[in-house]
C-alpha cells in the first residue's frame, strides 16, 4: 500500500476532498443556521439544486463566475421563499414542505435543463484560481489548498463568520433563542417569524452558493440531479455538528474525501469497480449515523411551529 | 431603574389608596366554546401583593395572558395608570412596566444568564455582557437574591431560573410583576423564599399579581386577594378586610367563594390526618439494596419494605430519582443491582406484565404520555396493560361486549366524568383521566402499588377523591408506595416516611408529630 500515498495521489485526494467538501460546507453551514433557529430544512436539497442550475445558467450567459454565484444564491433563495412562507408564516409542516420542495426543484430544473440544454450541453470554461503568494508554493498541498478559485477562501471564512455571529451577536442569541426557547425571544419583544425567516433565507443563499460551485467549479456543466444527495448529507453534518461551525468544516473535508476517493483511487492506479468507490460516502454517513448518532443534540423546538400563547 | 424608590420603611404594607397602576375594566375573553374571563374587573396597586386565587380552569392563565400582551380582551378595557392602554404584545406589555413570569420558564436552557437577559437588541450587536452582569448584580442586591450571571440557565433550579426572570424584569423597569403559578414546581423552602422575595419587592413600591391554586400561600403571602370560578370574579377580599378577617374566618371565606357553598368538604389543605394504621404483619413488598442506571440521577441501595395496608410516603424534592425508582419497581427502566420481592417472590427479573400479573401496580404521574393513549376511547385506555388477554380479546380479536362491560362497571365505581365510554380519553379533564388510571391499576389481583405524584396538577377537588382512593387501597390490604413532592399530602397519607435526595433514601422516619420537622431536614440535606 505505501506506493498509493505518492504526491501525486495526495494532492488529488486533499483537492477533490475541498472542491467536493465545499458544497457539502455550504450546506451544512446552511443547514446548522436553520436548524439553530428550529427549523428543520428538508428543502435544502432543492435548493442547492436550484442554485446549481441558476448559477450555471447565469454564469454561462453573462460569463461571470461571481454572477454566477449570486444566480446560485437567488436560486436558492427562491426555493427558500415558499419554506418561509408556508412552513414558517403559515405554520405548515416542515418535513413534509421540505420534501415537496426537494421534488419540485429536481422536476423543474430537469425539465428546463432538458429544453435549454438538452442539445447543445454546453460546458463553462474553468474557474480562474487565486494563488495564494507563498503558501501556494508549498509541497502537496500548496497547489491542493491554496491555489483555488476565490469562492474556496470565501466560504471557509464564512465558517468563521457564522461562529462569531453564533458566538458575539444579538442574532446569534436570538437564533439560538429562536430554536430553544421561542417563547422567551418572543417575550424578550422579538419576532420570531423574522429571525426564522431571516434563518431559512440565508440558508437558501448558501445551499444556492454550494450548489452553483458544483455547477461551475465541480463539473462546469449542469446535469439533472446533480447534488446527488450533497443537502442531506449537510443536513446530517448539522445534526452532528452540535451548533458548531467548525464541526461542519471537519465534517465536510471528510465526506469530500470519501467523495472525491474515486478519482483519487483512479489516479493511484488501483483497480475497485467505481460503483464500491461512490458508495464511500454513504457508507460513511451510515458509520458516523451509528457511531456518534446519539451525540446529536438538536434544538428543543426543532421543527415545530411557533404560535403565541399556545401552550 | 431611573424612578426613585420609595424608601422601605415609607411603603411597608399596602399604601392606604394610591392610584391602581393597572385596571382591567370588566374585561371578557372568549375561546371556542368557553369563556374564559366573563367581565372581570381587576385592580392593581402599586406596594401591594395581589393574589389571583382559582381552581384549575378558573380563568386565571387567561387574565394573566391579557396583562402580559399574549391575549388582546375581546370586551372591556385596560387601564394603565388611569388612561386607556392597549397591551398588543409582550414587548408592548414590557413598555408599559409589566413583566411577567410565567409558570413554565421563559429563559433560553442553552444560553446563560446574560446571554439571556441580553436578548432583544439590534441584530448586529454585540450583546453588552460585562454591563449587564454588573446592573444584574446591583439589581440582585437591591432585593437579596444571588445569582451567577455567567450559569448556563439549564443547570440552574427552578427556583433560581424565578429569581433570574425576577431581576430581568426589574431590570427592564418593570412596576408591575406577575408570578404565574410561580410556587407550583418549587420546594416549600423554594416558595417560602419566593413569599419573602415578593415582601422585599412591595417594600420597594413593586406590585405583584401573585397567581396560584394554594389557599395556604394566598393567606401567607397576599394583601388582597380576588377569587376566580369558572371565568368569573367571584369575590375580591381588600386588605383591610384581610387582616380584620384573621386566618381562620379568611379561609373559611375564599372556601366559600372558590366552592359556592361552604358545606363540601373543600378546603384540602390542611386538611385531616390520617388514621394512623397498626401494622403487624409481615412485609408484602420487600426492596432490598436496589440500584438504577440513569444519566442524570442515578439510584443505589434502596432498601424499602412495606405491609399489607400500609402507606409508605416517599417525599423528595423533584428529580431525587423518584422517577427512576418507581419505574424500576414497575418493570419499566432495568435494575442494575438489588432484589424486589412481592409476597416473598423475587420479581425483579420480571417485566411490566409479569409483576402486573403478580399484583404490582403502578399509578404513573405522566398522565397522558405512558399513562394513556389519548385518542382511544376510555374503554380501551382502561384495559391499556391487559391488550390481547382473556376475556376482553379471543384468537387476537377484540370482543365488545365484555370490554365495554367492564368500563361501564369502572367508570361507574370510580366516577369519571365522561360522555360515554367510546369517548377519547384525551378530550376529558386531568381530574377524570386520573380517575380512569387509578381505576385501571386498583382493580383485579392488585396487591401492591405505587403512585407517583398522583395529585400533580389536579384541581383541590380531584385531590381530595385521588387521596380518597390511596386511604381505601391501603384500607384493603394493599401495600402502598406514595411518591409526592407535595409534603403536606406525605404527611397526610402515610404510615411511615421516607426521604429520597440525590438518588439515595437517606432516611425513614414514623409519621408522628415530629415527622414534619425530620422530613423537611432530611430533605433540605440538614439531618443527612
Amino acid at each position: 500500500m505505501g506506493a498509493l500515498f505518492t504526491d501525486a495521489f495526495l494532492t488529488s485526494l486533499v483537492l477533490g476532498a475541498l472542491t467536493a467538501g465545499l458544497p457539502l460546507l455550504l450546506a451544512g453551514l446552511g443547514e446548522q443556521i436553520s436548524e439553530k433557529a428550529g427549523v428543520l430544512n428538508i428543502g435544502i436539497e432543492g435548493m442547492m439544486l436550484m442554485g446549481a442550475y441558476l448559477g450555471f445558467v447565469v454564469a454561462y450567459t453573462t460569463g461571470s463566475v461571481w454572477l454566477g454565484f449570486l444566480g446560485g444564491a437567488v436560486g436558492g433563495m427562491a426555493v427558500a421563499l415558499p419554506m418561509v412562507v408556508l412552513c414558517i408564516r403559515l405554520g405548515l409542516n416542515q418535513i413534509v414542505i421540505g420534501i415537496a420542495l426537494t421534488l419540485g426543484t429536481e422536476g423543474l430544473t430537469a425539465l428546463l435543463h432538458h429544453f435549454q440544454f438538452a442539445q447543445s450541453y454546453p460546458r463553462l470554461p474553468a474557474v480562474p484560481t487565486l494563488p495564494i503568494p507563498g503558501l501556494s508554493e508549498l509541497p502537496v498541498i500548496g497547489p491542493a489548498l491554496f491555489d483555488r478559485p476565490a469562492i474556496v477562501y470565501l466560504a471557509i471564512l464564512a465558517v468563521f463568520v457564522t461562529a462569531y455571529v453564533f458566538r458575539s451577536t444579538q442574532l446569534g442569541l436570538a437564533l439560538q433563542a429562536a430554536g430553544d426557547k421561542p417563547a422567551a425571544l418572543d417575550a424578550a419583544g422579538v419576532d420570531v417569524v423574522n429571525v426564522r425567516s431571516f434563518a431559512v433565507f440565508t440558508t437558501g443563499a448558501l445551499a444556492g452558493v454550494g450548489g452553483a460551485f458544483m455547477a461551475e467549479v465541480g463539473a462546469g456543466i449542469f446535469v439533472p440531479f446533480m447534488t446527488n444527495g450533497a443537502g442531506f448529507i449537510g443536513i446530517v453534518l448539522a445534526m452532528q455538528a452540535r451548533g458548531n461551525p467548525f464541526w461542519v468544516l471537519a465534517g465536510a473535508l471528510l465526506f469530500g474525501a470519501c467523495l472525491s476517493a474515486t478519482t483519487a483511487l483512479q489516479v493511484a492506479g488501483v483497480s475497485i469497480p467505481t460503483d464500491v468507490i461512490q458508495m464511500l460516502p454513504f457508507a460513511a454517513v451510515l458509520l458516523v449515523l451509528v457511531l456518534f448518532g446519539r451525540r446529536a443534540s438538536l434544538p428543543a423546538a426543532l421543527g415545530t411551529h411557533y404560535v403565541r400563547g399556545a401552550r | 431603574m431611573t424612578e426613585p424608590a420609595p424608601s422601605p420603611e415609607a411603603a411597608s404594607g399596602p399604601p392606604p389608596s394610591s392610584g391602581a397602576i393597572v385596571t382591567l375594566d370588566h374585561v371578557t375573553k372568549r375561546f371556542p366554546g368557553v369563556v374564559a374571563n366573563d367581565r372581570v374587573a381587576f385592580d392593581l396597586f402599586p406596594g401591594e401583593v395581589h393574589v389571583l386565587l382559582g381552581e384549575n380552569g378558573a380563568g386565571k392563565s387567561t387574565l394573566v395572558g391579557m396583562l402580559s400582551g399574549l391575549q388582546t380582551p375581546d370586551e372591556g378595557g385596560i387601564l394603565i395608570d388611569g388612561r386607556e392602554a392597549s397591551i398588543s404584545s409582550p414587548a408592548r406589555a414590557l413598555e408599559l412596566g409589566i413583566g411577567t413570569v410565567f409558570q413554565h420558564s421563559m429563559l433560553v436552557p442553552s444560553l446563560s444568564v446574560v446571554d439571556n437577559m441580553a436578548l432583544g437588541g439590534s441584530w448586529w450587536s454585540r450583546p453588552d455582557r460585562t454591563g449587564i452582569a454588573a446592573r444584574m448584580a446591583a439589581v440582585a442586591a437591591d432585593i437579596g437574591v444571588r445569582i451567577d450571571p455567567h450559569a448556563r440557565v439549564g443547570t440552574l433550579s427552578l427556583g433560581e431560573q424565578q429569581q433570574v426572570e425576577i431581576v430581568r424584569a426589574l431590570m427592564r423597569g418593570s412596576r408591575v410583576l406577575i408570578l404565574d403559578e410561580a410556587t407550583a414546581m418549587l420546594t416549600p423552602k423554594g416558595a417560602e423564599d419566593l413569599g419573602a422575595l415578593m415582601r422585599r419587592l412591595t417594600a420597594l413600591g413593586i406590585a405583584v399579581v401573585f397567581i396560584t391554586h394554594k389557599l395556604n400561600e394566598a393567606l401567607a403571602f397576599g394583601h388582597r386577594i380576588t377569587v376566580l370560578r369558572l371565568g368569573r370574579k367571584v369575590g375580591e377580599i381588600a386588605p383591610e378586610r384581610l387582616e380584620a378577617l384573621g386566618p381562620a374566618a379568611a379561609t373559611a371565606e375564599i372556601i366559600r367563594l372558590m366552592f359556592g357553598t361552604g358545606d363540601r368538604k373543600a378546603a384540602a389543605e390542611g386538611g385531616a390526618r390520617a388514621v394512623r394504621r397498626r401494622v403487624s404483619a409481615p412485609p408484602l413488598l420487600e426492596i432490598e439494596e436496589l440500584a438504577v442506571d440513569d444519566m442524570a440521577v442515578p439510584v443505589s441501595g434502596v432498601t424499602l419494605s412495606v405491609a399489607p395496608g400500609e402507606i409508605v410516603g416517599l417525599a423528595g424534592i423533584d428529580g431525587n430519582g423518584q422517577k427512576q425508582f418507581a419505574e424500576a419497581l414497575a418493570g419499566q427502566r432495568r435494575l442494575a443491582a438489588g432484589t424486589i420481592r412481592l409476597g416473598g417472590e423475587a420479581v425483579e427479573r420480571l417485566d411490566v406484565g409479569g409483576r402486573r400479573a403478580r399484583g404490582l401496580s403502578y399509578v404513573t404521574d405522566d398522565r397522558l404520555g405512558e399513562g394513556t393513549v389519548g385518542s382511544f376511547p376510555v374503554s380501551l385506555n382502561l384495559l391499556l396493560k391487559q391488550v390481547g388477554k382473556d376475556p376482553f380479546w379471543r384468537n387476537g380479536f377484540e370482543r365488545p361486549e365484555p370490554i365495554a362491560a367492564h368500563a361501564e362497571r369502572l367508570v361507574g365505581a370510580y366516577d369519571v366524568r365522561t360522555p360515554g365510554i367510546s369517548t377519547p380519553i384525551g378530550k376529558l379533564s386531568g381530574g377524570n383521566i386520573q380517575k380512569a388510571l387509578l381505576a385501571r391499576e386498583l382493580t383485579g389481583d392488585t396487591r401492591a402499588v405505587i403512585f407517583a405524584k398522583p395529585t400533580y396538577g389536579l384541581d383541590v377537588q380531584n385531590i381530595r377523591a385521588t387521596r380518597q382512593r390511596i386511604r381505601e387501597a391501603a384500607d384493603r390490604g394493599l401495600a402502598v408506595i406514595l411518591i409526592s413532592t407535595d409534603l403536606e399530602e406525605v404527611l397526610e397519607l402515610s404510615d411511615r416516611i421516607a426521604v429520597m435526595s440525590r438518588g439515595h433514601v437517606v432516611g425513614m422516619v414514623d409519621n408522628d408529630d415530629a415527622a414534619r420537622a425530620r422530613v423537611g431536614e432530611l430533605m433540605s440535606g440538614v439531618g443527612a
